[in-house]
């Protein structure tokens, strides 16, 4: 057992520390959910790509440096710590090309992952739908079988970014006769713009389009853009749901420099006594946080798999990052309600965690019957 | 980077909690909450010659160590098992002796080692844990350690396990108190907090299982699965804490860790007595030698607040 990383490893964090520090912008984009803030965003992504940091753990034929998990840790702290823009391409390099690696075709990854990586191209995720929520195998949308492919048809909604983005990537039923919910589902791709699409964007709580809703209208996929076997989506799309709760969506990099942040703004305050206690969970949260997903890395590179314990860290790392942006908020005192300051952005992101990734009653279920093995009951 | 337990740890918890399945703790926790020591020392001796105070002794003084990490091991499974005694003043004792005089070491460590006597320490005007059994009793003064001629009355703890002695005044001095050996204590309190919120956790999950209400095991409502769902989130994430503090022996390390397991232990005990309805409430069910432990350890060598105080007042290049 021990903390310590190999003198590579080392390296290359510090190389990673040094090209953020020459390269980060110096004042902060503007939102990453407004028109303006996106492109900004976007051309970040391309900065980072030019100089292969945007995807480090990728295949280096991707865009990446086949860097392995620790080092994408070691990066994330980096980067996150550098105080760096928040990553508009975060939905399809989490979710949809761990998915793509693990079961995409070769064409698919050669042709989705280096525009992904670069930016060019941003993805949304399509799964909820405005009656599947946390019961998201209700789902009713539509993929019928059509000459050298599908025709979608229903609603999808809550798709973050899909206001700006590309393309998307959900679920669809294309077998309303299976026996199960959870039966007769294909995982497909589309075009935001393609015919048949309309994209309605819609305001988060402080008014900014940070998702959208999708009517979908007769849309054409073709069969090269179907993810694995039709029919065999919810498989598809579970087996890699672990990393949107996991460690992949919120790597503890950000929480360790959310802590950090907040410990200086409470130096800053002048070190009021009534707010240390928080300040100091924060950082006790975001040191356990960072330490609980070494021991999970350490388990992935043994060869095993982390599973439902995905869920211990979806619930921890959202109820810290709300109570840390409280905490700050509460030491800014009245200048705390003005909504255009990082702080305040940052805040308004925070309260969506225990909603998105599946509610925090939902990971508490997967804890309970399937880390503690208490009966499945009436929910 | 491997933070993980090797096999050979992972072995020695296993053996230790094998002894001490075997040796029928909850008998010998009543029997020494009344001040009757045998079980309690023959317990110790198995557990000394389980390596575990060699652990804290150097190897000059025939221990094995220091070796934090496989102490918080052994402290894990010690709190398990709701083990009495003064444990972790014996582990903070050695390293307070560690750092006196030679000649004290050399007389007073290799008994502690191997398990012949028990040790107890507490800051000056404080009550000691088990002043009583321990044959070596250190009072902790800023400037100062002191060995104790002898302990006052027994005070009762909320826990009946710990019997509180005040130390009597007088004895040798033995040299300087180092901030070493408070991390000691608090990292092997955390961890013995750690070993008790996941004891209290596992009897917890295995009643609400079995007991049924409604024609149906408690255990299958949402609000009692959610309760120990945030108990289980606590402590594997109290876990890492311990551990890393084991690793770096840095004072807000042990700190951070003791904050957040106490906290957890805690907040599990309050769930598990809770969710055991009124039998959890009563002295003579087996639960309440976890739960009044929990309250106990959590000020035990550093109050939440003054863990706390010390996490924010840390400074240097900390990468947390
Ligand atoms: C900021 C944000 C971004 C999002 N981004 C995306 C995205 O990019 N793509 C996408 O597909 N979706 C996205 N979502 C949607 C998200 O996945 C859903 O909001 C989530 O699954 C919950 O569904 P719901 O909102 O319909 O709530 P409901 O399912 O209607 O739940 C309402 C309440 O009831 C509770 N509840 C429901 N079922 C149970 C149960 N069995 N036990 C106990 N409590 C229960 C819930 O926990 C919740 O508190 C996003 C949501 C937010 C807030």
């Amino acid at each position: 057992m021990d903390l310590a990383f190999s003198p590579a490893d080392e390296a290359f964090r510090a190389e990673a520390r040094e090209w953020l520090h020459a390269h980060v912008p110096r004042a902060p984009l503007p939102s990453l959910e407004t028109e303006e803030g996106f492109a900004a965003h976007r051309s970040w992504e391309a900065e980072l790509a030019a100089d292969r940091w945007s995807v480090v753990n990728w295949p280096a034929r991707y865009g990446g440096r086949d860097a392995g998990l620790l080092r994408w840790l070691l990066f994330e702290e980096e980067y996150w710590a550098a105080d760096a823009p928040g990553r508009v391409g975060q939905n399809g390099i989490q979710l949809l090309a761990p998915t793509l690696l693990d079961h995409g075709t070769e064409e698919q990854q050669a042709r989705i992952l280096p525009p992904m990586a670069s930016g060019e191209v941003v993805w949304a995720q399509a799964w909820s739908e405005p009656e599947a929520g946390s019961d998201l195998a209700s789902l009713r949308a539509r993929a019928v079988r059509t000459n050298g492919g599908w025709l979608l048809t229903g609603q999808k909604t809550w798709s973050s970014r899909a206001a700006f983005a590309d393309h998307a990537f959900g679920l669809f039923r294309s077998d309303p006769d299976a026996a199960r919910p959870h039966q007769g589902l294909t995982y497909l791709m589309f075009g935001l713009r393609a015919p048949g699409v309309t994209v309605r964007p819609i305001a988060r709580l402080d008014g900014k389009p940070a998702f959208a809703e999708l009517f979908l209208d007769e849309v054409f996929v073709p069969d090269e853009d179907v993810i694995g076997e039709p029919g065999r989506g919810w498989r598809i799309a579970m087996s890699t749901a672990g990393n949107e709760r996991g460690l992949m969506l919120r790597s503890p990099g950000r929480f360790l420099a959310s802590a950090r942040r907040l410990e200086e703004l409470w130096r800053r305050r002048g070190r009021p006594a009534a707010a240390r206690d928080r300040v100091a969970d924060a950082l006790i949260g975001a040191r356990a946080y960072r330490l609980f997903t070494y021991a999970a890395a350490s388990r992935l590179l043994d060869g095993e798999s982390v599973g439902p314990e995905s869920s211990l860290n979806k619930v921890f790392w959202s109820e810290l990052d709300i109570a840390l942006h409280e905490t700050a908020l509460d030491l800014l005192g009245p200048e705390g309600e003005m909504a255009d300051t990082e702080w305040a952005e940052r805040y308004v992101f925070a309260l969506a965690g225990p909603l998105y990734a599946g509610t925090n009653e939902i990971q508490r279920d997967i804890i309970a019957e399937r880390l503690l093995g208490l009966p499945k009951g009436r929910r | 980077m491997r933070f993980l337990l090797d096999a050979e740890q992972r072995a020695f918890a296993a053996s230790l909690d094998a002894l001490l399945t075997a040796a029928g703790t909850p008998a010998v926790i009543r029997d020494w909450s009344r001040g009757d020591h045998a079980g309690g020392r023959a317990l110790w001796s198995r557990v000394a010659d389980a390596g575990v105070f060699a652990l804290a002794v150097p190897e000059a003084y025939e221990g094995l160590g220091p070796r934090p990490v496989e102490l918080a091991v052994a402290f894990v499974e010690l709190g398990r098992h709701a083990v009495p005694g003064p444990l972790v003043e014996t582990v903070t004792a050695a390293a307070l002796l560690a750092g006196a005089d030679p000649g004290t070491a050399e007389r007073l460590l290799p008994a502690l080692a191997s398990g012949e006597a028990m040790a107890t320490v507490a800051p000056e005007g404080a009550h000691a844990l088990d002043g009583d059994a321990a044959a070596v009793r250190i009072a902790w003064a800023p400037g100062r350690i002191r060995l104790s001629p002898g302990h006052g009355p027994v005070r009762p703890s909320l826990d009946p396990a710990r019997r509180l002695t005040p130390l009597l005044p007088g004895g040798d001095v033995l040299g300087l108190p180092t901030d070493e050996a408070l991390t000691w204590a608090r990292l092997t309190t955390a961890a013995q907090a750690l070993g008790v919120g996941l004891a209290l956790l596992d009897r917890t999950v295995g009643y609400v299982k079995q007991r049924t209400q409604f024609g149906v095991p408690v255990g299958s409502f949402q609000a009692v699965k959610h309760r120990l769902a945030d108990a289980k989130i606590a402590l594997e994430f109290a876990r890492p804490l311990v551990f890393g503090a084991a690793l770096t022996m840095e004072p807000a390390d042990a700190a951070a860790a003791k904050a957040a397991a106490c906290e957890a232990a805690y907040t599990t005990a309050r769930t598990a007595l809770h969710l055991h309805g009124a039998i959890g409430y009563t002295a003579e069910y087996g639960l309440s030698l976890w739960l009044t432990k929990a309250r106990a350890l959590r000020t035990a060598w550093g109050a939440p607040e003054e863990c706390r105080a010390l996490v924010v007042s840390a400074t240097g290049d900390r990468r947390w």
